[in-house]
């Protein structure tokens, strides 16, 4: 349970991110907050030959709101988004997912976009990123592009990321007006990983729905308004579409039961 | 920026308001460090992969799991583990003081990362409710309370900072004439 040997670099920029990164390519792996990171590199899953480490790349470090959106950098922690979404409530959906995500205490060390990248199919931050159709902003030596949530995720801990790419901010949509918004999920602990987790938006021309934790990546199902009347049909049709799978925590029936129940309960919820 | 090869390099940081530095290579986690080259052993290693909170340490103020931080990236920070909580000698903290009351610990491993979750928390929230408690010990395993001792010493914790502070506000006419009656510097 400790992780076998590299060097470690502390970039105090993006610049330096990417030079670095243009060296090292597949060999090094990004350090933000490292509540993902540091658990598999504790239990050997991942053994770079570098570490370089962003959380004091002061240009990293901020959080803007403009043009309708929040845009979160690399460096911020999700305890700092959540007094921001906390205090100002631009970002529904958000508030209700953030205290799902791990513990206060890995909440004080993790960034959200530490967690974008890692892009556990079960966590709560890729799901809200995707269901609100947010984006995510990748800067390497060569180029800066975005990508919208529904490319980039691409599989279990599996993104569209290239080997001397890291993700310079990502992008959450503010909340629109007529449009209500929900999360919940089914964990063993709160904090744990979720065996289902759902994100609503609800807005009179239709709904978008997210599940976590049940295919190998967040998906997100558009519905049109007339939905409405056949909810429960719906959401059955949804939940073979998933691939569900069973695993130590759940098994695939109890994941498909969670999304119909859950899913019926946060859309009617939000209908009303 | 700062490159540190697989070597030892001394890394200094401060501990319980000391200077401190030791050696470590780049790869030595924070709780390793804390414990075995500074001697701070109140810092519990359990489950090494951030799921136990046995080894939670508040870091500029923040609690936060050592055993998924690097001792490299603590460089300079501001740790405080649970030797740094007595006021001073063998004089418990208001918290230390209501687990001991309430019976909040049996075999004690996983306390002293409660108490420095505890310490961030309670100044984040001064009057939480008890379903709040109980989410922020969500970050925490104790086999050995079932948690209900371990809440209500929490709750009594912040009830008992509260009244001080409250007796501590300007406000509050009896103490401070008291105070500026006897001269006396606290």
């Amino acid at each position: 349970m400790k992780p076998a040997a590299f060097d470690y670099i502390r970039a105090d920029s993006s610049e330096e991110v990417v030079q670095f990164l243009d060296q090292y390519g597949d060999d090094a792996r990004i350090l933000a907050g490292g509540q993902s990171l540091m658990a598999a590199l504790n239990m050997r899953l991942t053994q770079p030959r570098v570490l370089i480490d962003i959380s004091r790349a002061k240009d990293l470090s901020k959080m803007r709101v403009s043009g309708g959106v929040l845009t979160v950098g690399a460096a911020v922690t999700q305890a700092a988004v959540a007094m921001i979404v906390k205090n100002q409530s631009d970002i529904p959906m958000l508030s209700q997912a953030l205290p799902h995500l791990g513990h206060f205490q890995t909440r004080n060390r993790g960034t959200v976009c530490g967690s974008i990248a890692h892009a556990d199919p079960s966590a709560e931050l890729p799901l809200c990123l995707a269901t609100l159709g947010g984006s995510v902003n990748l800067r390497s030596k060569r180029r800066r592009r975005s990508l919208p949530a529904k490319d980039f995720f691409q599989g279990v801990l599996t993104t569209a990321r290239a080997a001397d790419e890291f993700i310079e901010s990502v992008q959450f949509p503010l909340a629109k007006k007529q449009t209500r918004y929900g999360f919940w999920e089914v964990s063993m602990r709160h904090g744990d990983f979720a065996m289902a987790a759902l994100a609503a938006a609800v807005s009179p021309e239709g709904v978008r729905l997210g599940v976590g934790g049940v295919a190998d990546r967040p998906w997100v199902e558009e519905f049109s308004g007339e939905v409405r009347n056949d909810l429960d049909g719906a959401l059955e049709d949804l939940v073979w579409k998933l691939g569900a799978r069973d695993d130590q925590h759940a098994s695939a029936r109890y994941r498909r039961h969670l999304v119909r129940n859950l899913g019926r309960k946060l859309v009617a919820g939000l209908n009303n | 920026m700062k490159k540190l090869a697989h070597a030892p390099h001394t890394i200094a940081l401060r501990l319980n308001g000391v200077e401190r530095s030791g050696e470590c290579e780049p790869r030595t986690l924070l709780s390793d460090f804390l414990r075995y080259r500074l001697g701070a052993t109140g810092v519990h290693v359990g489950c090494e992969h951030g799921v136990c909170g046995a080894c939670t340490v508040t870091i500029d103020g923040a609690a936060q799991r050592s055993c998924l931080t690097l001792a490299v990236a603590a460089e300079g920070r501001d740790v405080t583990t649970a030797e740094g909580l007595a006021p001073v000698g063998e004089q418990l903290s208001v918290l230390q003081a209501a687990f001991r009351r309430h019976h909040a610990l049996q075999c004690g491993y996983c306390t002293p990362g409660i108490l420095m979750s505890c310490t961030d928390f309670l100044k984040r929230e001064a009057n939480p409710s008890e379903s709040q408690v109980r989410e922020m010990l969500s970050g925490h395993l104790c086999r050995c309370t079932g948690y209900t001792n371990i809440v209500n010493a929490i709750l009594e914790a912040a009830a008992t900072i509260n009244a001080a502070t409250a007796g501590k506000d300007p406000a509050g006419p009896e103490v401070d004439s008291q105070r500026s009656d006897a001269g006396s510097d606290v």
